[in-house]
């Protein structure tokens, strides 16, 4: 059974006014794995996390998730089991830290006494200092916000994290620490993730598996020594020569 | 244990929502209950004393009357009257011969009272007095061009002519005048009858129309132009009713029959006007006459003295409440229909626009016009109904146009985050997106409530009070002090609201957006 990839994209295309973001897309997301989608600005991975949490519905195609197809009617009882994390940490501004991270055990009517203990554990895990917990976003540093955006993320205890391009908009320092601190906690949760980034370096760091992307085609997947090595396409080494050398700068 | 904690903004919003239902529908059972004998007058100062003396009238004959002052021209006044809102009001022959009746022929008094009983309203014989249009002049400025007569004006076509509205779109107004004393093109234009003389008197306009008991004749030392072609019809004063009012109220009306002669009309239009106080000036009559019923007059006259002299305190409280009232209300209206409206319209699409588009089309009409329109339909007529109504159409656009944008103006993270967490619709709106967007809807029930205190003065035209009574009555006198007695009251209350808002503002919008 858990031979079977958590998720499966199977066929999946999405056309946006006649252009084609996404196009007939195969992807497996394997249990306990970090998946990495990477690929220039534009290339359609934004819409494949929209896709699998239901955001979109595909053109054509099926996606499932843990065997079954998704059903708009039990649309809502799949996302409980999926943790969403976006680049600007999509934080309610009127909710203060606490609030964000607790709105859906609220909203599901958990027990008080377990969801405050996972609270506690959260803060631990993602490194966030419990007294921060009754700041509003605003008050909060960016680094901050994408630590508790995570833990509203890891609040259920979700069996897949989607993250896109959760560290983009941090400054490289505070970048640093929290690819180290995302590493430790999908290593210590044995988490199952699917992360989007356009940094080759982070994609390596943090992926199991790298998929590269371009105008909404999977160009090649696997391991980074795999693309750099045995390059499916001239655009893999373009790509990958992109990142290196700027990184040599 | 299980906990489920709505937000306090959230609380308060569906208080704010829900509380207030209760007590309008109070309120609009309260508008419907039994009245008294209900009296109506026009907007002007003849009008009023004479809805004065007929309440009074009908006070003496121990029958609860109440007098709707100013509340408009003939056509509101007799659709007023045939709706039931108001069971009497005073009227002249030629108005009901040519404006009600429709015709372009003379009828005698038997054959108009027959027509008018087919539409169940009754008429009383003349009063005793005719106040027939008539066309005036600055003694000071006719006599040396030698006019004598209307006939005089065909040999000075540059004369500047300021005639009411109402004259010039009469049968028997001006169109047909200029035809019968063959005027050629001459230079008008329509203005408010109080504003007329201002302007007589300036020199802005040369001839204006008059009423021929209007007290401002003696008062400015006027020409009354004679009417050589004998063009005005007779315009008897009687009072038009209600047949199916009750039998002793059509007797005391009655009573006034031939007791008011063009003298004495004068003269009360005189002391109205002097002392800006109708139930003074009617208080006259009773007094220099034997009214219809001796014993009572003078105790009738002191009670009414007494609500004349009503102190401005008072009277600013009356107003202020009821203006408070109607913008209260009808707020609370455009934001129960406005907010769900909003929400609607935020969505997009056909509805959404066809909703913005019915909302900003209502703004575009003039709120005068918006009036006339509503007062002839079945449901509304000359009523604090019809006010109300008005008032939350035009409140309508601010917030559901606010309401929409502060929803589509949430950035997409939030919204797909609201979505990717998997709450359920109702949560997502009422726990993420009006939250976040508080700001924009508090801001548009803002400019709803201060347009609305600006709006409500209007009101009185159709007989709703507010503080737009003074105004209206100032308007009509021309005195300034008066206007400012509803103005500056209507003023303070914008700003309070403002501030009243500033404040909720702090209450309702959530912390976090604040910072
Ligand atoms: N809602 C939308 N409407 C129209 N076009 C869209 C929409 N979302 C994405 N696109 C288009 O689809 C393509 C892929 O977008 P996206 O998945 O966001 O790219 P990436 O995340 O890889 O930068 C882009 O060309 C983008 O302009
Ligand atoms: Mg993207």
């Amino acid at each position: 059974m858990t031979a079977d990839p958590l998720v499966q994209l199977i066929g999946i295309s999405k056309t946006f006014a006649g252009a084609a973001a996404v196009h007939e897309v195969d992807i497996s997301i394997e249990h306990g794995k970090t998946t990495v989608l990477i690929g220039p600005s534009g290339c359609g991975k934004s819409t494949l996390l929209r896709l699998i949490i239901g955001l979109l519905e595909p053109d054509s195609g099926e996606i499932r998730f843990d065997g079954a197809p998704l059903h708009t009617g039990e649309i809502d009882r799949i996302r409980h089991r999926i943790g969403y994390v976006i680049q600007e940490g999509g934080l309610f501004p009127h909710l203060t830290a606490r609030r964000n991270v607790l709105l859906m055990a609220r909203h599901l009517g958990r027990a008080e006494n377990e969801t405050v203990s996972r609270l506690s554990e959260l803060c631990a895990l993602a490194r966030f200092p419990e007294n921060l917990l009754d700041r509003y976003p605003l008050e909060l540093s960016g680094g901050q916000r994408q630590r508790v955006s995570l833990m509203r993320a890891l609040m259920l205890s979700p069996e897949l994290l989607l993250l896109d391009e959760p560290l983009g908009a941090l400054d490289p320092l505070v970048r640093a620490a929290l690819q180290k601190d995302l590493k430790e906690i999908f290593a210590r949760l044995n988490q199952t993730a699917l992360l989007i980034t356009h940094d080759l370096a982070e994609a390596a760091y943090l992926g199991n598996k790298i998929i590269l992307m371009n105008e909404g085609r999977i160009v090649q997947q696997g391991l980074l020594t795999e693309l750099r090595e045995k390059p499916a396409s001239e655009f893999v080494t373009t790509f990958i020569n992109a990142q290196r050398s700027l990184a040599v700068l | 244990m299980r906990i489920r904690k709505a937000g306090r903004q959230e609380r308060a919003f569906r208080f704010l929502l829900f509380s207030c239902v209760p007590a309008f529908l109070i309120f609009l059972s309260g508008s419907l209950s039994a009245e008294p004998v209900v009296i109506g007058s026009k907007k002007f100062t003849e009008s009023y004393v004479l809805g004065e003396i007929a309440k009074r009238t009908l006070n003496d004959a121990n029958i609860p009357a109440e007098h709707r002052q100013g509340m408009g021209g003939t056509i509101i006044l007799w659709q007023a009257l045939q709706g039931g809102q108001i069971d009497a009001y005073p009227e002249y022959t030629g108005t009901i011969v040519q404006e009600i009746l429709k015709s372009t022929d003379a009828m005698a008094g038997a054959v108009i009272a027959e027509a008018l009983g087919k539409r169940g309203i009754g008429m009383t014989k003349p009063l005793g007095f005719n106040n027939t249009y008539a066309l005036v002049m600055l003694r000071r400025r006719a006599d040396p061009l030698g006019i004598r007569t209307i006939s005089d004006l065909r040999k000075h076509p540059d004369l500047k002519f300021g005639l009411t509205h109402e004259f010039l779109d009469r049968q028997d107004g001006w169109s047909p005048l200029v035809v019968a004393y063959g005027l050629s093109s001459p230079n008008v234009a329509g203005i408010d009858h109080a504003l007329g003389y201002d302007a007589l008197r300036t020199g802005q306009i040369d001839v204006k129309d008059a009423y021929s008991t209007d007290a401002k004749i003696a008062q400015y030392d006027l020409v009354v132009l004679a009417d050589d072609q004998k063009f005005f019809p007779r315009y008897d004063a009687v009072f038009l009713y209600r047949l199916s009012m009750n039998e002793k109220a059509i007797a005391a009306l009655r009573g006034l029959e031939g007791k008011i002669s063009e003298g004495t009309m004068t003269r009360l239009n005189a002391e109205a006007e002097r002392t800006k106080d109708y139930s003074q000036a009617a208080s006259l009559f009773f007094d220099s006459s034997p009214g219809p019923d001796g014993n009572s007059t003078r105790l009738t006259s002191r009670v009414s003295r007494s609500r004349g002299g009503e102190n401005l305190g008072h009277k600013l409280v009356r107003w202020t409440t009821r203006h408070l009232e109607l913008a209260g209300f009808s707020l609370l209206l455009s934001i129960l229909a406005g907010v769900p409206l909003g929400i609607w319209a935020s969505r997009g699409g056909g509805i959404g626009h066809l909703i913005l588009g019915f909302a900003g089309v209502v703004q575009t009409i003039p709120s005068l016009a918006l009036l006339a329109l509503l007062v002839p339909l079945p449901f509304f007529g000359i009523s604090v109904r019809t006010a109300i109504v008005a008032l939350f159409l035009y409140g309508l656009l601010p917030i559901v146009r606010n309401t929409a944008t502060g929803l589509q103006d949430i950035p997409r993270g939030l919204r797909e985050s609201a979505i990717a967490l998997g709450l359920n619709p109702a949560a997502r709106l009422w726990q993420i997106y009006l939250p976040i967007a508080s700001r924009s809807i508090l801001a548009g029930i803002k400019t709803s409530a201060v347009i609305n205190i600006g709006t409500a003065t209007l009101a009185a035209l159709i007989g709703a009070g507010g503080l737009g009574e003074p105004i209206l009555s100032g308007l009509n006198l021309n005195d300034h002090a008066t206007i400012l007695q509803g103005a500056i009251p209507a003023a303070i209350l914008a700003l309070l609201v403002q501030w009243f808002f500033d404040l909720l503002d702090r209450v309702l919008i959530p912390k976090g957006l604040r910072l």
